[in-house]
């Protein structure tokens, strides 16, 4: 029984020592590379969790914050001294003399003048506009004794928050030992409470921390985004659909596949140049509105929609369509009918990309006059505005301590904005799998 | 996106047909049974690569016309030129004349969209729809509107998948995805599916290639039947199966029609002794 004859079973070979170690080999590699994989995976995890820590850690701080409960007398003499309570009167009145003598009545020692600026400096720059608010609103308060919640200006804010450390020596630190007695007393007063930061959600921008909200920010990105999804998704899914399905092949859709393939490297504040030279010098648009930075985002986002559509249509079985069209679909029919609702997932993907970038994008945007500071909320497509992105930039580059946990509570609200979004999506495209 | 060439030239035009049918009267070839389609001279080409040579067949009204070769000769390229499927094909390219009720199908004034519910296929592979087995029937009648109402369509559905032989099976479960079905079944699906939109003429792929003995002898129960009303065109790699359920048999080979003749004739007495070859298994 020799082995020249090749075509015998090769037995005795595969139940050698040799291809024994040949296997366990092959198994040590198979092993070595999961575990490539599980390192790479526990490393991306680690920074994220490093990142999501450091975020929050630093932004949580923010959805919370200190007012002052004063009980203040909305004097007559101040806010309308005739009587006539005409809507002018009452709104060009000194409603911050009203908010400084309701703190000055707690601390009646308090009689120098420097004293008693340096105490009334706790009191926000936004106190005056939310007392006027209440009087417009209600104007039978004049006259009458309100214990009312007035924003404290955010140094001592942050005093309490502890972002502002006591132990440092007074004069490595913003706040005077005396300010922050005084804050001590009126915090064991109970005349300082905490609680959720509606400002945060309900202002616009501004310069002082404490007012600074995120809703010019906020509804700015809707605005911006329900125009680059009004129009990327339709233009980009129509594209795709044209372009794989109904386009002959030749040397000009050759032509346009690989322009699309190369837009979609183009760096976004190239975008952003085109916006302000067509949309603005050459249409005339509005600057700093979302309509333009809507248009200029879906000019970015087209692109990607359209390679991820191409690909999700052409992953349709050719069989399918055959099916369809040889019991006499027509052609849109195969496509509406079939190949679109079987290659929606896909799409959708592309879509979600599209969006989550769009979302974040900057820098096209800065080109058109986004970075305004925005105190007003957009009221229309018009209007100037910001969007979150922006709005986190320009946190980030103030010096103030109290933008330090805004800019991160920016970022967490960012996140959970483009979460949300990615989540009706995700849902969406379950739907559309369902149907298989 | 059609890469039919449609010539024009004298040698295709109407007036060769007109010569043919002349010719054919001649010879007494046309007597009695009208042909429902006609392929004069049909060429195909894959890019430069030809898969049909000149294929001149008739495929008489009621009768079913088995095509029958060895892989690769070109059958499926037939019958796809038959309800201008290649037209989808983008590198595919036709030439010569097919006709339908002695209309050409290339014809600008033919729709392939009406062509293709009045010549229905069964594909080679089973490719129901990812949608429920109901939907699979109904979806034809439903966009040439044959029904109108849902008890029509329940009963169109039903009657389509009873005729496939599929019904026993299904008829609990219509809800359920056509994906489902094990490959027999859903060639049968695929089946009731070309039958439900009522075709003049039904072109069948190999529709047994999956199947088992017993469904196998449904679909042909199914043929039989169907012959009464229907044209039908079969290919099949099953010898027996050609000689059971077709009355005129094509032997294609190479992208040549070799012989064509009543079935009886070309199994009991091939002229060609490819044909012999092949039939007797002879051949490789
Ligand atoms: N889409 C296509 N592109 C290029 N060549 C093709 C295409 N379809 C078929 N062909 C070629 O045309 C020739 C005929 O193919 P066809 O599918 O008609 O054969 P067939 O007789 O149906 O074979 P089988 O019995 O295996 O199904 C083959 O050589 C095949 O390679
Ligand atoms: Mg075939």
């Amino acid at each position: 029984m020799t082995d020249i004859i090749s075509d015998t079973p090769k037995a005795a070979i595969y139940q050698s020592d040799d291809f024994a170690a040949r296997l366990r080999k092959r198994y040590a590699a198979e092993r070595r590379f999961k575990m490539y994989g599980v390192v790479a995976i526990g490393v991306a995890l680690g920074m994220l969790a490093i990142l999501l820590t450091s975020i929050v850690g630093q932004g949580y701080t923010a959805f919370a914050q200190h007012d002052l409960a004063l009980e203040v007398f909305f004097d007559p003499a101040e806010i309308d001294p005739q009587g006539s309570r005409d809507p002018a009167v009452i709104s060009n009145a000194n409603y911050g003399a009203l908010a400084r003598t309701a703190l000055q009545a707690v601390f009646p020692e308090v009689e120098q003048r420097t004293d008693r600026r340096r105490l009334t400096s706790m009191i926000s720059n936004g106190a005056a506009f939310e007392l006027r608010q209440m009087v417009i609103d209600d104007p039978s308060l004049i006259g009458t004794r309100k214990q009312v919640r007035i924003p404290l200006a955010s140094d001592y804010d942050q005093v309490l928050k502890g972002n502002i450390d006591r132990t440092l020596p007074e004069t490595s630190r913003k706040v005077t030992d005396q300010q922050i007695a005084w804050v001590d007393k009126l915090v064991a007063n109970g005349q300082i409470v905490n609680g959720f930061n509606w400002r945060l959600f309900a202002n616009g921008d501004s310069r002082d921390p404490e007012l600074a909200g995120l809703k010019a920010g906020l509804v700015g990105s809707l605005l911006t985004l329900m125009v680059t999804l009004g129009l990327a998704i339709p233009i980009g899914i129509s594209a795709a659909v044209y372009l794989e399905e109904f386009a002959p092949k030749n040397k000009l859709t050759d032509l346009i596949e690989v322009n699309i393939n190369n837009l979609a490297a183009v760096p976004s504040i190239v975008f952003g140049l085109l916006g302000l030279a067509v949309f603005l010098n050459a249409f005339n648009m509005p600057r700093s509105a979302p309509v333009v930075g809507g248009i200029v985002l879906a000019l970015m986002t087209l692109p990607t929609i359209i390679i991820a559509g191409r690909a999700a249509l052409k992953a349709v079985p050719p069989s399918i369509r055959e099916a369809a069209l040889g019991v006499g679909a027509s052609p849109l029919q195969v496509v509406t009918h079939h190949v679109l609702p079987l290659a929606m997932p896909g799409i959708l993907t592309g879509v979600i990309i599209g969006m989550a970038h769009a979302l974040g994008e900057t820098a096209p945007l800065l080109m058109i006059g986004m970075i305004a500071f925005i105190v007003d909320t957009p009221g229309g497509f018009g209007d100037a505005s910001t969007v979150l992105p922006v709005q986190i930039f320009m946190w980030a580059d103030s010096p103030e301590r109290g933008f330090v946990e805004r800019t991160s509570a920016a970022i967490m609200v960012l996140l959970a904005f483009l979460i949300g979004m990615n989540a009706i999506a995700v849902f969406l495209r379950k739907q559309f799998e369902r149907r298989w | 996106m059609t890469a039919h060439t449609h010539t024009g030239t004298p040698t295709r035009s109407t007036g060769s047909l007109a010569a043919g049918i002349e010719a054919r009267a001649a010879t007494g070839a046309l007597a009695g049974a009208g042909n429902k389609m006609d392929a004069k001279g049909v060429k195909v080409f894959y890019g430069a690569k030809q898969a049909l040579k000149g294929i001149d067949l008739e495929i008489p009204d009621r009768q079913v016309t088995a095509l029958i070769g060895p892989s690769g000769c070109g059958k499926s390229t037939f019958l796809r030129c038959l309800n201008r499927m290649n037209d989808t094909i983008g590198i595919a390219r036709v030439e010569g004349l097919i006709t339908l009720d002695g209309q050409d199908i290339y014809d600008r004034e033919i729709d392939p969209v009406q062509l293709r519910a009045r010549v229905g296929m069964v594909f080679q592979k089973p490719n129901p729809f990812p949608k429920s087995i109901y939907d699979n029937i109904a979806y034809g009648p439903r966009i040439h509107g044959l029904a109108s109402g849902r008890d029509e369509m329940d009963e169109i559905v039903a009657k389509s998948l009873q005729r496939a032989g599929l019904w026993n099976e299904v008829k609990d479960r219509l809800k359920e995805p056509g994906t489902g079905l094990s490959g027999g079944q859903q060639q049968r699906l695929c089946i009731a599916r070309a039958v439900a939109v009522s075709p003049e003429v039904i072109l069948m792929d190999e529709p047994c290639s999956a199947l088992d003995p017993i469904a196998t002898a449904h679909v042909e129960e199914l043929i039989d039947e169907l012959r009464e009303n229907y044209t039908i065109v079969i290919v099949t790699h099953n010898m027996q199966q050609a000689a059971r359920v077709s009355q005129r048999t094509a032997f294609f080979h190479l992208g040549d029609m070799v012989e064509v003749g009543d079935t009886e004739d070309i199994f009991t007495n091939p002229r060609d002794e490819r044909t012999q070859g092949y039939i007797t298994g002879r051949y490789g």
